[in-house]
């Protein structure tokens, strides 16, 4: 198919017209909505091999629209402020009509985002995705995840519980090791000699405001990045190489209606498990919603453990594994920032692990234990065994990293089919 | 400041005559609507070495039954209101909650001079609590979620005769605290029994110190040991309700929102079906 539009979108084919009358017409005339949806909806073909780890995405695109929805509601009774904060989540918890849920599907909506989040990252791991062509779309991700742990802990600092304070005064400190300006800056950041009434105040305004937009722009650039190089899939094959007469992929199916359809069975799926929490375990045993931010913020008072919420405890793994806080400080960022090479460090021939060998596949799952390892550790208390294995685990995830050069190339492939496996239900 | 509302030390003797009354009219409400309190299921019997196992004590509590959340509220107002608040809790609230009638709530548990619709607050003043115990007396609103049903249930059962204490009292889940063992009428009084243990070796040196064995009741009580469990147990049901007065609806709603859901999915899943026939 030839025929393109001004902006380079497919045409309508001949017999499927758009109507050169009423609203409609009017409307696209004035505003591509058509073509919008004919060249990113109807229009846009994506492999018909999804399978179940290809739902994550569109969970996440979900979660964060349900985020920025009961946030909304949840400003309109929150009130910043060292002497208010607290009050105002406890009187949204009891006083606001169903402030409970909203609050519930907030707090637990954020634990959900990280879920999907990294059960998304890890679906790139497994088949390439973040290989030529789609390098930028994989750092444009890694940006959207930088912006998503700002987002949560600063949303997690505001209901000034003692665990948020206290949480807050380890993290931001961390800064503090940086040579030379760490003082100053920590200062800078918190508006205060300590985490106060001003760090509250200018979380608040980043939580909802600044952070919010950034997350919107990057995740607009996520999406408009992956239309452009068009999805991986399963069997790490480029549909766009095996194209029929009438241009179309082989092994494309239109987005809409068939993955739209099939993402809302998904969205079903992952309601019905965020609802159990929701509604039967709201704080999941202090993992979704600790004990101690039920205590007011107490700057005279250290909680017993002080521990992030789940999402960032691998990282918080590696910085207490090291004796020398600044040295944990910046293993601590390296291990984010590893994240944004892996195009480069990725040698492999092949780029989905269904045509890789043991050693790539040993390899993920390694680091997958590691992570997960890591996770656990970070939440109990920094002593004896727990340090040793997290040094363990700490090297076994850089190495996962630092290695790839090697064991991707090295690494025995299988022949890679023409076509994708599919099969019909 | 909310504690601070001008009742003074006379507004507090009257709260704490209040209580005592409402301790002897003892529940005429709840035991009416309650059919019965469990404390009537009394077991004389005392186990032997009784709070060896304390650490693995356990509340047990089910804040679905009202009749112990109410038999819960009266004990709090009885006993703890004189120096705890529930700051973030309304009277009418609990009325409502617990299906206390108005006139009831107002005839044996608001304070003298206050609306249903105020705050569960105490009278005596911050600053009389500081001097008197070293410390205000906590909020215990949110307490059975910050430190859980187990810890309060471990809390109000290990108070132990302790002379070196200002308050005569210690306490095993909260070494030196500084709260009395404001139920030693009901509870009696106990004393810890030690016994010796190694706790091993430090530069060739055996370590011996005395660790807590159990407890040894030394002058009884108004109630029997299981009377004195019943009693404890509803009040810290009471303290859950209150931690989360939602709690119930929450659940409740929760059964339908995931039926719904289910029904939901399994409907979409037939029309992904149906599309997906197309696809080979």
């Amino acid at each position: 198919m030839s025929v393109k539009t001004a902006t380079g979108a497919p045409a309508r084919l001949p017999g499927s017209a758009a109507p050169q009358k009423g609203l409609w017409a009017w409307l696209n005339k004035r505003l591509p909505v058509d073509e919008f949806i004919t060249s990113q909806l109807t229009g846009y073909y994506a492999p018909k091999n999804f399978n179940i780890w290809y739902f994550f995405g569109s969970l996440a695109l979900f979660v964060l629209v349900m985020q920025l929805v009961t946030g909304i509601f949840l400003t309109m009774f929150y009130q910043p402020g060292e002497l208010t904060s607290f009050d105002s989540v406890e009187y949204i918890m009891r006083e606001v009509d169903f402030g409970w849920l909203i609050r519930y599907l907030h707090s637990t909506g954020a634990s959900a985002f990280f879920i999907v989040v990294y059960l998304h990252m890890f679906r790139a791991f497994l088949y390439g995705s973040y290989r030529a062509p789609r390098e930028l779309l994989w750092l444009i991700g890694m940006l959207v995840y930088l912006a998503l742990m700002a987002e949560a802990f600063m949303g997690y600092v505001l209901p000034w519980g003692n665990m948020s304070f206290w949480g807050a005064q380890v993290i931001v400190n961390l800064f503090g090791t940086i040579p030379g300006i760490g003082t100053p800056l920590v200062e800078w950041i918190r508006g205060d000699y300590g985490i106060a009434d001003a760090t509250l105040d200018r979380f608040f305004a980043l939580h909802v405001v600044a952070l919010p937009l950034a997350l919107l722009l990057l995740v607009m650039l996520h999406l408009v990045a992956l239309h452009q190089s068009g999805s991986n899939n399963p069997d790490g094959i480029e549909i766009k190489e095996k194209v029929g007469p009438d241009g179309k992929p082989l092994d494309g199916i239109p987005f809409h209606p068939y993955y739209t359809v099939k993402d809302v069975v998904g969205v079903g799926v992952f309601l019905v498990l965020f609802a159990l929490v929701v509604f039967f375990k709201p704080t999941l045993g202090g993992l979704f919603l600790e004990a101690p931010n039920f205590e007011p913020a107490n700057p005279m008072s250290t909680p017993e453990h002080i521990a992030p919420v789940w999402y960032f405890t691998p990282y918080y793994a590696i910085l207490r594994a090291v004796p020398d806080q600044r040295m944990g400080a910046l293993l601590m960022l390296l291990a984010v920032v590893s994240f944004l090479f892996l195009p480069w460090l990725d040698r492999s021939p092949v780029k989905s692990m269904r045509y890789r060998g043991w050693i790539s596949r040993t390899a993920l799952a390694l680091f997958a234990v590691s992570f997960v390892a890591l996770g656990y550790l970070g939440l109990q208390p920094a002593e004896g065994l727990y340090v040793v294995l997290a040094r363990i685990f700490a090297a076994i995830y850089f190495a996962f990293f630092l290695l790839m050069p090697f064991y991707s190339r090295v690494d025995a492939v299988k022949p890679v089919p023409d076509r994708v496996t599919y099969r019909a239900h | 400041m909310r504690t601070d509302r001008g009742r003074g030390r006379r507004g507090w003797l009257a709260a704490a005559l209040l209580s005592v009354a409402v301790a002897a009219t003892h529940g005429a409400w709840a035991a009416e609507e309650a059919g019965g309190s469990p404390e009537a299921a009394a077991n004389p019997e005392v186990p032997a070495r009784f709070g060896a196992d304390w650490q693995s004590w356990h509340a047990a509590n089910d804040v679905s039954d009202i009749p112990s959340v109410q038999r819960g509220a009266r004990n709090f107002v009885s006993y703890c209101l004189g120096c705890h608040s529930l700051k973030y809790e309304r009277w009418s609230r609990l009325g409502e909650d617990l299906g206390v009638p108005p006139r009831l709530l107002q005839q044996d548990l608001l304070p003298p001079g206050d609306k249903p619709a105020q705050y569960i607050l105490t009278s005596m003043p911050a600053a009389d609590a500081e001097a008197w115990f070293g410390k205000t007396p906590p909020d215990l609103t949110l307490m059975a979620r910050a430190r859980g049903q187990d810890y309060l249930y471990q809390f109000l059962k290990t108070f132990y005769v302790d002379p070196a204490r200002q308050t005569g009292a210690n306490n095993l889940r909260l070494p030196t605290t500084a709260m009395p063992h404001v139920l030693s009428e009901l509870e009696g009084l106990k004393r810890a029994v030690y016994k010796e243990a190694n706790s091993g070796a430090e530069g060739g040196q055996a370590i011996h110190q005395q660790v807590f064995d159990h407890f040894e009741q030394i002058a009884p009580g108004r109630l029997s040991a299981a009377e004195y469990d019943g009693f404890v147990r509803d009040t810290v049901n009471f303290l859950d309700y209150v931690s989360e007065p939602t709690q119930t609806a929450r659940r409740a709603l929760g059964v339908w929102v995931v039926l719904f859901l289910l029904v939901f999915t399994w409907l979409a899943w037939l029309v992904k079906r149906e599309y997906w026939k197309d696809v080979h």
